[in-house]
């Protein structure tokens, strides 16, 4: 019986090894060939996730990242941060427990690239925002250690004294437009000021950072320094709005269910 | 080495440099204020340093050799030499990035030297800078043996050689300088990606053009691995690194994708990566220097052609295994974890073939540590793809993934399997390409065959460790269900597997120190020895030679 089961399978092979004997000595056969079979895989699993409207969730309430916050977002991937800490809390009790609901594709719908990440040699940050305070991020990031002594993270304290550099920002709003987050022409031209205002409370800045990206928008001096707007308020003001864009998370899941 | 080129073939290196030095210039020019500026001041200097020796030959005689009678070995040469730098650097970052782990202040508070940025100088600077270039050598050389004719062209495979390792240093030096994608193992931006994308595409040419001048009529096994390698790489590459840049000014772009389907694109080229760059190609090396070696043919035809065309097909599907139990539709999880399970058999075909090739050798792996460096290769490889099919599984992966486990894996591919290959496959081919008798030094390889089978075997022990344990803990509840430990209490656990593992990465690095100073000795000191028809078939008469193909 055996045999039978496998006669079909000894036949395809068979035929496979006499269709590659043939293949091999033709050099634009075997290229062909291996695209072909290198490219199945890819297209259904790749291509269907564009198509299928079940894959990202709707989410009215999504919203954007402000200029300052993406200028933080950018400094959290040119520091390499992605390399130890996650943005994706996976459907597993223990990380609900730990970290909160699990995520979302919506929660990423706007995330050009995407920081998932792969390794956790520090916790998941996917819903880290208002967790602590702006003080405890600026302290913990010019020194870990004296936050949590057995941290083995870098000190990024040169994020203090840098000033953030503000002039590219329409240019990478207009970027990210181009690949697809919704950006108006007027969040693009004012993204300068407007990230520049949202560290700078009470100034004519700020209420309009407010205006154009909702009042949700936390406009505060991030890094403790009223006189000018550094990498360390970017970093924190995207820390902060981490899990933050929507609350679409916390709807589709009562607690302590997984 | 540039004598050797004709005067039409200088003239041609030195106008592709002055175009490479304008475009650098511009690039400087441009991009001041930016990375990009400093970019463009490599590229500047690349050329310069180029030109200098071209120029330095233009003024030379034609070369006198007959070019039929002979292989084209110089940028083989080059290119072995290139990767044993690069395994010391790359190898040398890793035992950084590892200590830091171990001892966060080892980072001297600089902004370029945070474990965020060098991380990638490492993962880039072995895979690309220490794979890549002995991948780029040995396919050189391997394609003209198995076809048994020269190169066709010799300005090209110059070009593509010294224009990856461009591509290598653009990489290494932007990543110091917080020039990333963020995308693992796919970290350099734009200007760089499309560098890369023209000279893989020159590769691919310069591969198929010299199969075409072949005296066999079959393709050996090894350039299918190697062509697999060129072709679904150029796919990877061109496909996950689409992206539009903020300004054409500056280096920061924004990937096409975003989120789930950014996700499946980055680990479907994350995981072919693995697939097409660590293991086709080393296969490639693999089917030709360990028969070669061992002097036995290859065990069995059939289950080659059952592994290579599994292997091209099964693991593109694999990659979805990245991100089991995440926001990717739970399909395509499904899809990625039963391709996994399966990519065992064509993966095992492979290691099987190889080790049954040792049978009547088995002495040999004894007595000579070169063939043992490929014997345990294929072992590692075979223990890598069964554990990696392993994690792949969902129940599995809830445990391993985010953790060292993941690490842990990777080293014993990219350690017992890729490194070894490749230095059981320097070893053989060195003595051959310089005319050498044997290696300088036989203690010296077994003294690296012992010191790197020692680290990697500490390293991957140190990493299942921490992997299982941070995962177990991770999961703990009390009796009163609450989560058992903190983040924190994990990390303290870690520590001494930190220790341990950057222990078994100094012992790899120890190793490949050694190597590179024994190539080192070979090529200065070792008494010399022509080798044996060592040629192109056609040229010789005394052979019948075989009509090309097609």
């Amino acid at each position: 019986m055996f045999r039978k089961i496998l006669s079909p399978f000894a036949r395809l092979f068979e035929f496979h090894a006499r269709t590659h004997y043939r293949t091999e000595r033709h050099s634009m056969a075997l290229t062909l060939g291996i695209i072909v079979a290198a490219g199945v895989g890819g297209f259904v699993e790749i291509a269907p996730l564009f198509t299928i409207d079940e894959t990202v969730e709707a989410a009215p309430d999504m919203r954007l990242y402000t200029p300052l916050e993406q200028a933080g977002r950018d400094i959290y991937i040119r520091e390499g941060c992605y390399a130890c800490h996650s943005q994706m809390i996976r459907t597993l009790q223990d990380e609900v427990d730990r970290y909160g609901p699990y995520s979302l594709a919506v929660e990423s719908q706007y995330d050009h690239p995407m920081l998932w990440g792969s390794k956790r040699t520090g916790p998941d940050l996917a819903r880290l925002g208002n967790k602590y305070s702006d003080d405890w991020h600026v302290r913990h990031l010019v020194d870990p250690r004296a936050v949590v002594p057995e941290s083995v993270m870098p000190q990024y304290a040169f994020l203090l004294e840098r000033t953030l550099e503000t002039e590219s920002l329409p240019d990478r709003l207009a970027a990210l437009r181009a690949v697809g987050v919704p950006y108006s022409d007027e969040q693009i031209a004012n993204a300068d000021a407007d990230a520049r205002g949202q560290a700078r409370p009470g100034t004519d800045a700020a209420d309009v950072v407010s205006e154009r990206y909702g009042d949700a928008t936390s406009v505060r001096h991030f890094d403790g320094q009223r006189d000018r707007v550094t990498e360390m308020d970017a970093l924190v003001a995207y820390l902060q709005i981490l899990g933050g864009l929507t609350d679409a998370a916390f709807a589709n899941q009562p607690l302590g269910e997984e | 080495m540039m004598e050797r080129l004709t005067g039409a073939e200088r003239q041609i290196a030195l106008m592709i440099c002055v175009v490479m030095a304008t475009v650098g210039l511009v690039m400087a020019a441009a991009g001041r204020g930016d990375p990009m500026g400093s970019h463009g001041a490599i590229v500047l200097i690349a050329a310069g340093i180029t030109t200098f020796f071209v120029l330095r030959a233009i003024g030379e005689p034609e070369p006198a050799e007959d070019r039929t009678v002979n292989y084209y070995d110089d940028p083989t040469k080059a290119g072995l030499v290139i990767a044993l730098f690069w395994a010391v650097v790359g190898m040398g970052m890793g035992v950084w990035v590892a200590a830091q782990l171990a001892w966060p202040d080892l980072r001297f508070d600089a902004a370029w030297s945070s474990f965020g940025r060098i991380r990638p100088v490492h993962t880039s600077g072995v895979i690309f800078g220490f794979g890549g270039n002995a991948l780029i050598a040995t396919s050189y050389h391997v394609m003209q043996r198995t076809s048994r004719a020269r190169l066709a062209g010799h300005v090209s495979p110059w070009f593509v050689l010294l224009g990856f390792n461009l591509f290598c240093i653009v990489a290494a030096s932007g990543y110091l300088m917080g020039v990333t994608q963020s995308k693992e193992y796919a970290e350099p931006e734009w200007y760089a990606d499309i560098w890369l994308v023209i000279v893989w595409v020159v590769y691919f040419v310069l591969y198929i053009r010299t199969l075409a001048r072949r005296n066999e009529p079959h393709i050996y096994v090894a350039n299918w691995y190697y062509m697999a390698f060129i072709l679904v790489v150029a796919i990877l590459h061109i496909v996950n690194n689409l992206a539009v840049p903020a300004s054409l000014t500056g280096a920061k772009s924004y990937s096409a994708f975003a989120g789930v389907q950014d996700a499946m694109t980055q680990w479907w080229y994350g995981h072919n990566a693995v697939a097409f760059f660590l293991t086709a190609g080393f296969l490639g090396m693999l089917y030709y220097f360990l028969p070669k070696r061992a002097e036995r043919p290859i065990y069995s035809y059939r289950l080659s052609i059952l592994s290579f065309w599994g292997i091209v097909f099964f693991y593109i599907w694999a990659g979805s295994h990245h991100l089991h139990y995440t926001a990717l539709p739970q399909w395509v999880q499904t899809l990625g974890m039963t391709f996994s399970v399966m990519l065992l058999v064509p993966s095992w075909a492979s290691a099987g073939n190889a080790l049954m090739t040792l049978n009547g050798a088995w002495h040999k792996v004894r007595d000579d540590a070169t063939l043992r460096f490929m014997m345990v290769a294929a072992v590692f490889y075979g223990l890598s793809t069964f554990e990696g099919s392993f994690m792949a599984v969902r129940a599995v992966n809830s445990l391993s993934h985010y953790t060292d486990w993941t690490v842990g894996h990777v080293h014993a591919g990219a350690m017992g399997w890729v490194a070894l290959i490749t230095f059981g496959s320097i070893y053989s081919v060195v003595p051959l390409l310089w005319k050498r008798e044997t290696m300088y030094s036989w203690k010296l390889v077994e003294w690296h065959f012992w010191l790197a089978l020692a680290g990697t075997v500490i390293y991957v022990f140190a990493m299942w460790n921490s992997g299982i344990i941070q995962g177990l803990m991770w999961r703990t509840y009390t009796d009163s269900g609450t989560l058992a430990y903190s983040f924190t209490d994990t990390l303290v656990a870690m520590h001494p597997y930190y220790v341990a593992r950057a222990c078994g990465g100094a012992l790899f690095l120890t190793g490949a120190i050694l190597a590179a100073y024994n190539v080192y000795m070979t090529i200065r000191h070792a008494p010399e020895k022509h080798p044996e028809r060592d040629y192109p078939t056609s040229s010789e008469a005394a052979e019948p030679a075989v009509p090309a193909a097609e």
